[in-house]
């Protein structure tokens, strides 16, 4: 209804007609001469849950600030809720909610206290705002402790105050910036249980970034970034259909000339492991016969497992997410504090 | 596990009903602004171990000091109590610490983070400041009101026209110094790098204000100096309406109760405050255009 550009129609697909809630057109973002983000093209429907994943120092943070009006590109246009990030600042800031990967409480306020100053403050009528505050805050279970100081808060529960908070003014498009980071898995595990149930129950478009694997399992679709750029975009089943391969790993105390024999007679690149190797290949289940008759060394043992997206990281950046993390200082520490 | 179980037990019967929200304009920032210096005073509420700190210092000016020094004071100011003197400029220097502080507690939000929950809200920057402006300046009034009760042990009249005119001029230096105050902090990163940076600052504002001691007959460089010092403005028109309630001799007066002068000019009060307003937006609007950067 907002957005007025052509081609619009023709990105819409199964939505119910509806205008995409995030449309991002070669995007760019330099610091000097350091390209953030590298012009990157992806359309986000309303209503999905979309994930960025990719290590530190992609430009996922990078891009979903530019997305949040809080960078501004230097090259491209995006769109959010219709709205231009640029030229209608103040618009998209009305119809998105944030969650940042550093808190942005209040801490000396009660958790009540925090969410009436942002409900005002993004003209939430008071006649409704006590009503909405209850139903945020009871959807992340903290109603019972709206009076207490957010000093006295776990990390957890300042995380899902601050979701309730992002929802507090109705926005069409939840961001949330690596919103378990620095979580133990445990609270990881809960923040998801609470996510997992707004996106059922609430017709919202949620963006989030991550650099753990298993969390991209919880989006509709994932974009893979690596320095700067989008590698891959699909659904998790999808992703990790089109890697195709099984990983086998086998336990053995003569790797090298096990990956020598691999080489030879399979024409497989193995890489070694601490325990012996690991190889990639289609259907490891039958694989795993003829790898045992033709590798020529003793095995202690074997295992087989399906694609995960840490493969699918892999397989298209040709590197392990950790590996990324500490290989590419993408964004230079005087950076990371605007991101 | 527990908190796992409590997602399963309590989840809302129904979507959330979307809220209206009221249209942007200038209603809608100052509605802003009032909410930003709400946050303020309860914060200034809050903290009453900053409330008494913020009002020791005051005391000890006014009682020790003004006590001690009036003994040497005395035979010069004719039978004028040194503490009647010093009665504005220890309100001037209340305001002055709490209102600065008040401005720089900015860097406590950024560097806590609470700044960018701000920042990112669909309003202006400029109507943010002005809510910190506000509830730093009514903070530090009603810190200085609390002085301003003891004005008897000093020997200031308790009349309310000295007092309404006192107050006014109180709220409208802590605002200045707010905003001066939110200026120092605009580009700082943390609280510990900006403590020093206050003290270097608010030192030599308040010594060269004439806080302490009669601008008159005072030798050029110093006369300069305060003159040139926005604080002076602040000072000398409460020092003004204090004496205008004393019953002074012409000796006395030519001495404790000389207006600040402009090439021999004496300014008027109500210019004075003109100049200290004016110093005032001008700090405010360069702070904005500080904390209105984007990268």
């Amino acid at each position: 209804m907002i957005a007025t550009d052509e081609n619009i129609t023709a990105s819409v697909n199964g939505q119910g007609g509806r205008p995409p809630a995030i449309r991002v057109d070669g995007l760019e973002k330099r610091y000097g001469d350091l390209e953030a983000v590298k012009g990157v093209h992806f359309e986000v429907q309303a209503g999905e849950t979309f994930g960025f994943l990719g290590p530190n120092g992609a430009g996922k943070s990078t891009t979903i600030n530019m997305l949040c009006t809080l960078a501004r590109p230097t090259a491209g246009s995006a769109t959010v809720a219709g709205y231009d990030i640029v030229s209608e600042r103040d618009d998209v800031r009305r119809e998105i909610g944030l969650v940042f990967q550093d808190p942005t409480l209040d801490t000396y306020l009660s958790a009540a206290q925090n969410l009436r100053f942002h409900g005002q403050l993004y003209g939430v009528p008071s006649a409704e705002l006590n009503a909405r505050m209850r139903q945020v805050l009871e959807l992340v279970g903290l109603w019972d402790r709206r009076d207490k100081d957010v000093m006295t808060f776990s990390g957890g529960m300042k995380r899902r105050l601050e979701i309730a908070r992002g929802l507090l003014h109705s926005p069409r498009v939840l961001f949330l910036d690596e919103p378990t980071v620095g979580l133990d898995p445990q609270t990881r595990a809960s923040i998801w249980e609470y996510l997992d149930q707004l996106r059922r129950q609430e017709d919202l478009t949620i963006f989030l970034t991550t650099h753990y694997m298993d969390e991209a399992e919880h989006c509709d679709r994932i974009a893979i970034m690596d320095a700067g750029q989008i590698v891959a975009l699909d659904t998790p089943q999808n992703l990790k259909a089109a890697i195709g391969t099984d990983r086998v790993r086998i336990d053995t105390d003569a790797a090298a000339a096990a990956v020598e024999a691999i080489r030879r007679e399979f024409g497989i690149e193995a890489r070694p492991t601490a325990t012996g190797l690991e190889l990639n290949v289609k259907d490891g289940e039958r694989f795993v016969p003829r790898l045992l008759a033709g590798v020529g060394v003793g095995v202690s043992s074997v295992s087989v497992t399906r694609p995960t997206l840490d493969d699918v990281f892999m397989a298209y950046t040709g590197r392990t997410i950790r590996d990324a993390e500490v290989s590419t200082p993408e964004v230079p520490p005087i950076f990371r504090g605007h991101r | 596990m527990s908190e796992t179980s409590t997602v399963e037990v309590a989840p809302p019967p129904m979507p959330l009903a979307p809220v209206r929200r009221a249209p942007a304009g200038l209603r809608s920032d100052l509605r802003a602004a009032l909410i930003v210096c709400h946050r303020e005073l309860l914060r200034w509420a809050k903290d009453r171990r900053r409330l008494a700190a913020g009002l020791m210092q005051p005391l000890l000016w006014l009682f020790v000091l003004g006590t001690g020094l009036s003994r040497v004071a005395s035979g010069d100011a004719s039978g004028i109590d040194f503490r009647t003197f010093l009665f504005p400029g220890v309100l001037a220097t209340t305001v002055m610490f709490t209102a600065v502080f008040s401005g720089i507690s900015v860097v406590w939000d950024r560097e806590f983070g609470f700044l960018r929950e701000m920042l990112v809200a669909p309003i202006r920057r400029a109507s943010i400041l002005a809510g910190k402006c506000l509830g730093g300046a009514i903070a530090s009034t009603v810190q200085a009101s609390i002085i301003l009760v003891l004005a008897g042990l000093a020997g200031v009249p308790y009349s309310p026209v000295l007092f309404l005119q006192l107050i006014a001029m109180l709220l409208l230096a802590s605002m200045v110094l707010t905003a001066f105050g939110l200026l120092l902090g605009a580009r700082v990163a943390n609280i510990q790098s900006v403590m020093p940076l206050m003290q270097a600052v608010i030192t030599p504002l308040m010594f060269l204000s004439g806080a302490l001691y009669p601008i008159s007959g005072l030798p050029t460089w110093l006369a300069v100096a305060t003159k040139l010092n926005p604080v002076a403005y602040a000072v000398q028109p409460m020092r003004q309406v204090v004496f205008s309630h004393v019953d002074l001799s012409a000796e006395a007066a030519a001495v404790v109760n000389q207006p600040l002068t402009w090439n021999g000019w004496p300014v008027p009060i109500g210019l004075q405050l003109v100049v200290l307003a004016a110093i005032g937006l001008v700090v405010f609007a360069v702070a904005v255009r500080r904390f209105s950067r984007t990268d």
